[in-house]
């Protein structure tokens, strides 16, 4: 439910863009950003950031166990960790300290439906649709007060819904309704309070978003990302950005899809630098998915949904160029088939907020993760 | 004048412009109950459940055939392709599937626009929609991908004018609701078929699914805080057993014709159950349909349902004396349906208010196609601008369905894509003056400001535009 009675949130918005981009909004508190980037379809952890040299890896996997020879090698993060080559851009981040990777954490659900377990991931909860609302929605109040958090997406992702104000923007695949009508719109709307708020709100992160240099029409990830950056590092723009990735759900031909796809997630890291600028040294991103996927290659040059995955950091505020969590190896593995998960999301997240906001971690694994608490990991972030 | 325009309105879906406001409002839409046609002609030539539950059948044996999705081989199957053929195949089979699936889907997305933008009692049309919504499924698994039209063509509709306990069973009965919350292979602990694979020693023993069971007492009936985990259990036990003809192999005793509901009594979890303090010893399938018989009259279902359609028709928060009366209504008529209907129809608080209701996507284009010229049938781009708006038909994401309230669907960037709709649409609208439409559309509630903002527009087609998109048109 989206509650648009923030006020001041709502406020900060425009009296932000009224009074210029220079205007000390910027206090202390509100440097810091956040961006989610929810991977949909059950990225393969174990590819993206392979172990080295364990040949359970080879004889479970077999021909997927490696990428393909024309991609390059494997990049080395730790002496006992690669990324995948197309991730190339992000192990650049890893070595210069400004990105991070949690291996073999999951969520608590463990079936095997992608909608149940993004849910699961998205609400912080315990079971499927047992909350109705975001765990980073219920983060919210716990937060200084910053413009309405974004999600760059057609509708509000369950993260971001709840109690408190959150809004979504995405480039739309219809036609533009062109400035005549729009202008129409806003005068026809001047009677009715809830109108003209919503439509007074949608025209100003339209106009944050155009000014930005966002392009309209249907955009790749990348792009999103830009757009995303931009109205984070805008000082009157939201502190906290969703996006979303799907094209992980790799059971067929998964040499060549997740490659592309590791491709974009890398470019996704690249633009969200590069837009946020001088903020980025104050900014987290968190990339996780909803499950990973078996350790054995299917009949189909592809895996099947599994269970522990990657989480992947970045930013200037992670305590990057290390592996967190604790790798459980592939010698024993969860239901004879999965990566066995030894950290979860939900503690990775209270951990990662937690320290990015200088909050309490058992205080926010009380009051965001009272419905699935786990014990916030410690050391994500840069001190 | 403007009760006629709650009537065509929030009770309808819209009015149409050659439609005279009804003179007596109330009746209008009691015959409407009487001479609605569950069955009509335009339904007759799509594929049902029983179809499609073959479809899914069939579907499924491919993938295992061809060592596709992680599925369970059988003896007999061949051995399953490799490298490159392995992944042409997977790659057609995909192809395949998602032509099959728009194709079907695309057709009854169709019927069900025609029925609400031409058919004669739109408001017999909204209660379809809104039991659909409260028994909502989603298509979003391979085993409903086409079930969506079918549950609803099916089960819901010719059950909207009888007792609600009818109405329950039919949608717990359908092929696309056992499959949805994974009843159809449920199976209980000590049935005979448990007992015959825990000898075995088999490597996959067969086990209770509790999804439908939750669901019918979370979300169909009491609600959530009204039953305990053990009602669950009980239920849960009590359905094992009801499951889809065609769908199993070797079933057991009576042989179903596919997509039919069937009861495999070596599957069911012998022995009586407990739900919602009563006791139940019945054999076989009756015991948990006399289950649902009894939860479909419990005071906590009418208490909840009725909020939930007085929620729909009245306010997004019901006046709670409405609520309880309905509520009694329910208790002292069994759960019958149209006596609900009688009572919220008379009901003051109905119409003490118009343009109470934010309208949904759905609502809201069904509302503008229902303005334009009549068209021979509705356009094709109707259900892409639903996926637009945030609301693709049958596809809600969860047995919640889409919820029914402004916070949901009053959102800013919701509001441009209408705008972006209306622009569009409007475009359909040929010489139409949207001032004569307006009043046509809105009577008693058309107000000055948007009349004004209508006759200023620089074209018939932004005036029109305009006309769909002003607070008077967005909500009902």
């Amino acid at each position: 439910m989206i509650d648009r009675r923030s006020l001041v949130a709502g406020g900060l918005l425009f009296g932000g863009l009224a009074l210029g981009p220079h205007m000390a909004l910027a206090a202390a508190g509100t440097r810091q950003r956040l961006v989610f980037i929810i991977l949909r379809g059950a990225m393969d952890g174990l590819a993206a950031i392979p172990p080295v040299g364990d040949p359970r890896l080879v004889q479970l996997r077999g021909a997927l166990a490696a990428p393909p020879e024309a991609l390059g090698a494997p990049i080395a993060l730790s002496p006992d960790f690669a990324a995948h080559p197309a991730l190339s851009g992000f192990a650049g981040l890893f070595a210069a300290g400004e990105a991070a990777v949690v291996h073999a954490v999951a969520s608590p659900y463990r079936e095997r439906s992608h909608f149940d377990a993004q849910n699961v991931l998205e609400t912080g909860g315990n079971a499927a649709y047992a909350l109705k609302d975001g765990w980073l929605n219920r983060l919210l109040p716990l937060l200084p007060p910053a413009p309405p958090p974004v999600a760059i997406s057609a509708t509000l992702p369950a993260l971001l819904q709840g109690a408190a104000a959150a809004t979504s923007f995405a480039p739309s695949r219809l036609p533009d309704a062109g400035a005549g009508l729009k202008a129409r719109v806003a005068a026809l709307y001047d009677g009715d309070p809830l109108l003209h708020r919503l439509w007074s709100e949608a025209m100003a992160t339209e106009r944050l978003a155009v000014s930005a240099g966002a392009a309209s029409g249907p955009q790749n990830a990348a792009a999103l990302a830009t757009t995303a950056a931009r109205l984070l590092a805008d000082p009157a723009g939201p502190r906290i950005a969703v996006l979303d990735v799907g094209g992980w759900d790799t059971h067929a031909g998964q040499a060549p899809r997740l490659a592309g796809q590791l491709r974009q997630l890398d470019a996704v890291f690249a633009a969200l630098k590069a837009g946020l600028g001088p903020a980025w040294a104050d900014t987290l991103v968190i990339a996780a998915t909803e499950f990973g996927r078996t350790v054995a290659a299917n009949g189909t040059g592809g895996t099947d949904h599994g269970t522990g995955s990657a989480a992947l950091l970045a930013g200037g505020r992670v305590a990057g160029g290390r592996m967190h969590g604790d790798w459980p190896g592939l010698a024993r593995l969860h239901e004879d088939r999965d990566l066995r998960p030894t950290s979860s999301l939900n503690g990775l997240f209270a951990g990662a907020v937690a320290g990015l906001y200088g909050l309490d971690p058992d205080l926010v694994v009380r009051r965001v993760f009272a419905a699935a608490p786990d014990r916030a990991m410690a050391g994500l972030i840069r001190p | 004048m403007s009760s006629a325009a709650i009537a065509l309105n929030r009770f309808g879906l819209g009015a149409r412009p050659e439609m005279t406001p009804p003179a007596d409002p109330q009746a209008w839409l009691r015959t409407q109950i009487d001479s609605f046609d569950p069955r009509p002609g335009l339904l007759a030539g799509l594929p049902g459940g029983a179809a499609m539950t073959v479809q899914y059948r069939e579907n499924l044996a491919r993938l295992r055939r061809a060592g596709i999705g992680g599925l369970p081989r059988r003896p007999g199957d061949p051995e399953p392709l490799q490298g490159k053929a392995a992944e042409t195949a997977a790659a057609e089979y995909q192809q395949q599937r998602r032509q099959a699936f728009r194709q079907a889907y695309g057709a009854q997305v169709q019927a069900r626009l025609a029925l609400a933008i031409s058919g004669p009692t739109p408001f017999a049309e909204r209660l379809v929609h809104f039991w659909a919504n409260h028994f909502a499924i989603s298509i979003d698994k391979l085993a409903t991908a086409t079930m969506g039209g079918p549950l609803e063509f099916e089960a819901i509709r010719p059950n909207i004018a009888g007792r609600f306990a009818d109405l329950l069973l039919a949608v717990v009965r359908h092929p696309g609701m056992l499959f949805y919350l994974d009843q159809a292979q449920s199976i209980g602990p000590n049935s005979l078929i448990a007992q015959a694979a825990r000898r075995r020693a088999a490597p996959r023993q067969p086990g209770l699914n509790e999804n439908l069971a939750r669901e019918i007492l979370e979300l169909h009936t009491l609600g959530a805080g009204h039953y305990t985990q053990a009602d669950v259990q009980g239920l849960a036990r009590a359905l094992t057993g009801w499951s889809v003809g065609g769908f199993v192999r070797r079933p057991i005793g009576l042989p179903a014709p596919d997509g039919a509901f069937v009861f495999q009594p070596n599957w069911h979890e012998p022995g009586a159950v407990t739900v919602a303090g009563t006791r139940y010893a019945q054999d076989g399938a009756d015991q948990a349909e006399a289950i649902l018989r009894d939860l479909a009259v419990h005071p906590q279902t009418a208490q909840r349902v009725a909020g939930k359609i007085a929620q729909h028709f009245v306010a997004d928060v019901p006046p709670p004396a409405l609520v309880a009366r309905l509520a009694d209504v329910w208790r002292s008529s069994g759960g019958d349906l149209p006596a609900l209907y009688r009572a919220l129809i008379a009901a003051p608080e109905a119409w003490a208010q118009p343009l109470a209701k934010f309208k949904t996507p759905w609502d809201w284009t069904v509302s503008v196609a229902r303005a334009l010229p009549k068209a021979d049938r509705p356009d094709p781009r109707l259900v892409l601008m639903l996926n637009e708006l945030g609301q693709p038909v049958w596809r809600p994401g969860s047995p919640a369905g889409w919820p029914d309230d402004a916070a949901r669907w009053a959102a800013p960037d919701a509001l441009v894509r209408r705008v972006e709709v209306a622009s569009r649409m409007a475009q359909l609208g040929g010489g139409i003056d949207p001032r004569a439409l307006a009043q046509r559309l809105l009577p008693g509630t058309l107000s000055a400001r948007t009349a004004s903002a209508i006759a200023r527009a620089e074209s018939p087609a932004e005036g029109l535009a305009l006309l769909f998109v002003a607070p008077e048109f967005l909500r009902r």
